[in-house]
């Protein structure tokens, strides 16, 4: 929506289709990727591996959806590889029954009360970040990375640094049904892929359809404006990273469902590649620019790059220097694009900015071959 | 170059633009324009918003290349690659818009890119003491460590002007200098452009404060849609003459509306006070009490510092009351944020459009329904076709002059960009407006159309209007009751049919300032 406008200023001719394929960066990008890895190994270009990479790429697109909208808002939130894997242990501990020592009983919740207390438990810790940010003015990047620690360490602290296996539940106890997220499918497709769907479709409605959408864009760009234009701009801040957290905490079950076993170290440094899916998407981490779309195709060019990298066995650290250049590459295409044009007066962090993005390339990697093994 | 200047006659052209044209896309800004300016005095661009004056200065300057047409310094042709590059040739510029990095204190700023080099690093005991220099002769007050944030946007003006000074170039351009400013302000800035022509600087100033421009210049130039349409001498024009150049006819600002009733009391400020952050015991808005009937048209007029800006900042739920009561047609509205004061009908158009109106990275039509977006969602979802009459309506009633409802917001020219503020906050339907400057930018013609808005919507709708002004012409137009103020407190009142004189006499102005 707010890259339609860009066109129009630019000069006509026949630079249009030049044009279009600087627009449609990302998208020729995937394509690219598709081309190439198809040509280096037979199995990439096959439904299967489709499949697999896909339900990847669901759990990215879903942190990245949710970083989405806190980068809109001028904001960073480094927390969501921690949350997703709080929630996962909180979601495995659910499934193992809760003892109430006072009764002597335990209980056993159902599959949907799981999602609902996991997904609650994301809320909770992102409105924490929330409120911290908005009403205490700690800055989203320190804020966000006390939070990656705190949860991380709850995390460590319920398992005792021990992973939970028996997550499939036992039909006289009524649980079971919990690796359907991460293993069915409806029509061919994965259901993690469909959750995916029908976030991102939520989150399209929200962005482009609501007063909310156009509140998020306005405060990341000029907070002091929205505000005295009636903007509850410290609600609006909160409720991000509330929702950022959610979607980390859905990232949780479904990545918890993909693996039937909940880590605590599960989904570490996947802040960074949910941070890489939103900037290759082409929003601009100083806050106001971004869509969906773009961000839906950050996190498949993010996830079809690495799986292929490691379908055709390059070595670990070159998918380390490939998987850094496709960022760098993408912020300097964006700073192409975004350049010339008035830049925000409020000035960010210094250290949110693309060096951070960087470090992706390791978290990348390390917990792709983590999933993948 | 130096010697030139040295032993040139007075009449001569240091700088001319032949046939400049500009084009942004189809927007054809300038259409081959010759500009000259002469050595030693003042040259004066008048034109409507957009009529294209900060593009051609920006052509003059090196920020923008030319789509064509040539410019010749000294006699020889020339090409700017940047700013840079042209300030290194003795032309400096003062932005419309103010290009200061507020995190950083006065001195910094003003030396931003051309820091004094020490022995180790930078000299700031040297930069400091040439800052406070300049700065003693244009406002006391000014400390150079006083964080910018912290300055009042008249003050800022001020240190733009001083960073423009410290240059020591040989033209300057000036564009809209003083729209923050007052009186006073103004009065020491002619000064100052006066003992600059006695050093042979040449400078082109821009302002639609057309009474006091036409004070300090030597020669006038009216652009008229990107074409220069009518030059004369000073000594052979007079107001009239420009506005008839300008607009094509006579102009008013309006007069009070009379035939109507006032309603009851719909802002009621009761015994309000902003406390001075700064100084432990002073106030910037000191117990101050003050009431706006339905349909009643308020102006507030007073110096800089005389917390005009804190006044209505506070009264919009901005600034935090330290004591007193705000009353919204008798319901007291003191604990409500500034989204429920909306709602209930208060509104405020700040002062600053860059950095309190507008959301630079969403395009005129989503500046314009931002305020008021409630109004076209309908189950959660906004309506397009209820939004697009929204904005037409708003581009409509305040007259913006931009390439539809999808340009860009800085792809207006600096009144157009003021105008979808005030067409914002107008278009919430509210009872009581206020208005921080409204008239800062803007042409006589859109002065006089949204003085028109107001005297209408007082007069038919009831609308409660109190604005605040620092051009003394203006609190004679629309205002039926002229409120003066001095250090927060109100220094006197007036009915319409007060003179300038005892305007300025009250706010504590030299009235030959
Ligand atoms: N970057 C840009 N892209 C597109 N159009 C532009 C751009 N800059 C200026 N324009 C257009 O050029 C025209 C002249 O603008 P300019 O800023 O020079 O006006 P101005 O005379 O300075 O007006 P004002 O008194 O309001 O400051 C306007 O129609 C404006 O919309
Ligand atoms: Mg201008």
């Amino acid at each position: 929506m707010t890259q339609s406008t860009s066109a129009s200023t630019r000069p006509h001719g026949n630079f249009d289709l030049l044009r279009m394929l600087f627009n449609g960066r990302a998208f020729f990008a995937l394509i690219a990727i598709i081309i190439i890895f198809s040509t280096l190994s037979p199995v990439y270009f096959s439904t299967n591996n489709f499949l697999t990479m896909s339900s990847h790429v669901a759990i990215y697109g879903l942190l990245a959806l949710g970083m989405l909208l806190v980068i809109l808002t001028g904001g960073i939130d480094l927390s969501v590889g921690s949350t997703l894997g709080l929630s996962g242990v909180i979601a495995g501990f659910l499934m193992q029954g809760v003892g109430i020592h006072a009764f002597g009983v335990t209980l056993y919740p159902p599959v949907w009360a799981v999602v609902i207390l996991t997904a609650m438990l994301g809320a909770v810790v992102g409105g924490i970040n929330g409120v911290l940010i908005a009403y205490f003015r700690v800055p989203a990047f320190v804020a966000t990375l006390g939070m990656l620690y705190v949860a991380r360490g709850a995390a460590m602290l319920m398992t005792n640094g021990l992973t939970f296996n028996t997550l499939e539940g036992d039909p006289e106890l009524g649980n079971t049904g919990f690796d359907w997220l991460g293993f069915n499918g409806l029509l061919g497709v994965p259901v993690s892929v469909w959750v995916l769907i029908a976030v991102a479709v939520i989150g399209m409605l929200l962005l482009r359809r609501t007063p909310y959408g156009r509140w998020v864009y306005a405060i990341g760009c000029n907070a002091r404006a929205a505000e005295l234009s009636g903007v509850p701009v410290k609600r609006v801040q909160v409720s991000v990273y509330l929702l950022s957290g959610v979607c980390a905490a859905i990232a949780g079950l479904v990545l918890s469902s993909q693996l039937t076993s909940a880590g605590p170290t599960a989904g570490t440094t996947y802040e960074m590649i949910a941070i890489a899916a939103v900037v290759i998407g082409g929003a601009a981490l100083s806050g106001g620019r971004g869509s969906v779309g773009g961000t839906l195709l950050g996190a498949f060019v993010i996830g079809f790059l690495s799986d292929g990298l490691v379908i055709i066995g390059v070595s670990a650290y070159w998918q380390m220097v490939f998987t850094g250049g496709v960022i760098i590459l993408a912020v300097l295409l964006n700073s192409v694009q975004y350049r010339g044009r008035k830049k925000r007066s409020t000035a960010i962090p210094p250290s949110s900015k693309p060096g951070g993005v960087v470090d992706a390339v390791t978290g990348n990697r390390n917990s792709k071959s983590a999933v993948v093994s | 170059m130096s010697e030139l200047t040295q032993h040139a006659p007075t009449d001569e052209i240091v700088l001319s633009a032949k046939d400049v044209a500009k084009s942004f896309g189809n927007v054809h800004a300038l259409k081959t324009v010759n500009f000259d300016i002469h050595r030693g005095q003042v040259t004066t661009l008048f034109g409507e918003n957009g009529a294209g004056k900060s593009t051609l200065m920006k052509i003059l300057s090196g920020v923008i290349q030319p789509t064509s047409g040539e410019i010749t310094l000294n006699g020889e042709p020339v090409s700017f690659s940047s700013s840079v590059d042209a300030q290194r040739m003795g032309i400096s510029i003062i932005h419309q818009e103010l290009s200061l990095a507020p995190n950083m204190n006065v001195r910094d700023n003003i030396f931003m890119g051309r820091e004094i080099k020490g022995a180790s690093g930078i000299n700031y005991a040297e930069e400091a003491r040439q800052a406070q220099k300049l700065l003693a002769d244009l406002d006391g007050s000014i400390d150079p460590l006083d964080m910018v944030e912290d300055l009042r946007l008249g003050q800022q003006q001020i240190i733009e002007i001083a960073r423009a000074l410290s240059v020591e170039s040989r033209i300057l351009i000036m564009d809209e200098p003083t729209s923050a400013l007052s009186a006073t302000e103004v009065g020491v800035l002619f000064d100052v452009i006066a003992r600059l022509k006695r050093q042979g600087v040449s400078i082109v100033y821009i302002s639609h404060h057309l009474e006091e421009a036409l004070e300090v210049t030597d020669h006038a130039v009216v652009l008229r849609d990107g074409l220069m349409t009518a030059y004369a001498k000073r000594a052979d024009i007079d107001l009239e003459w420009i506005v008839r150049n300008m607009v094509g006819e006579g102009f008013d600002l309006g007069s009070p509306p009379v035939d109507h009733e006032f309603g009851a009391v719909a802002l009621n400020i009761e015994n309000l006070s902003v406390a001075d952050a700064k100084v432990a015991g002073r106030f910037l808005v000191d117990h101050l009490s003050l009431q706006v009937r339905a349909g009643e048209i308020v102006c507030l007029y007073g110096l800089m510092g005389a917390g005009r800006t804190e006044l209505l900042e506070c009264v919009a739920g901005r600034l935090p009351a330290d004591d007193g009561k705000v009353l919204l047609g008798g319901k007291d509205i003191s604990r409500l944020t500034i989204s429920e004061r909306i709602e209930q009908g208060l509104v405020l158009v700040p002062e600053d459009r860059q950095r309190d109106g507008l959301v630079q990275t969403q395009s005129v039509g989503q500046n314009l329904s931002l305020a008021s977006i409630k109004d076209f969602t309908r189950w959660l979802l906004t309506s397009r076709p209820r939004e697009t009459e929204v904005i037409d309506n708003a581009i409509g009633q305040v007259r913006i002059k931009a390439g539809g409802a999808h340009a860009e917001i800085g792809s207006l020219s600096g009144g157009n960009q003021q105008k979808v503020v005030i067409g914002k906050m107008l278009a919430t339907q509210p009872r009581v407006v206020l208005l921080d400057e409204p008239s800062r930018g803007i042409d006589i013609g859109a002065k006089a159309e949204v003085f028109r808005l107001l005297a209408q919507g007082a007069a038919q709708k009831g609308l409660a209007v109190l604005f605040s002004t620092s051009e003394v012409g203006e609190c004679l137009s629309i205002a039926h009751r002229v409120v003066v103020l001095s250090k927060g407190r109100i220094k006197a009142e007036f009915g319409a049919d007060v003179t300038k004189e005892e305007i300025m006499a009250a706010s504590g102005e030299s009235v030959a300032a």
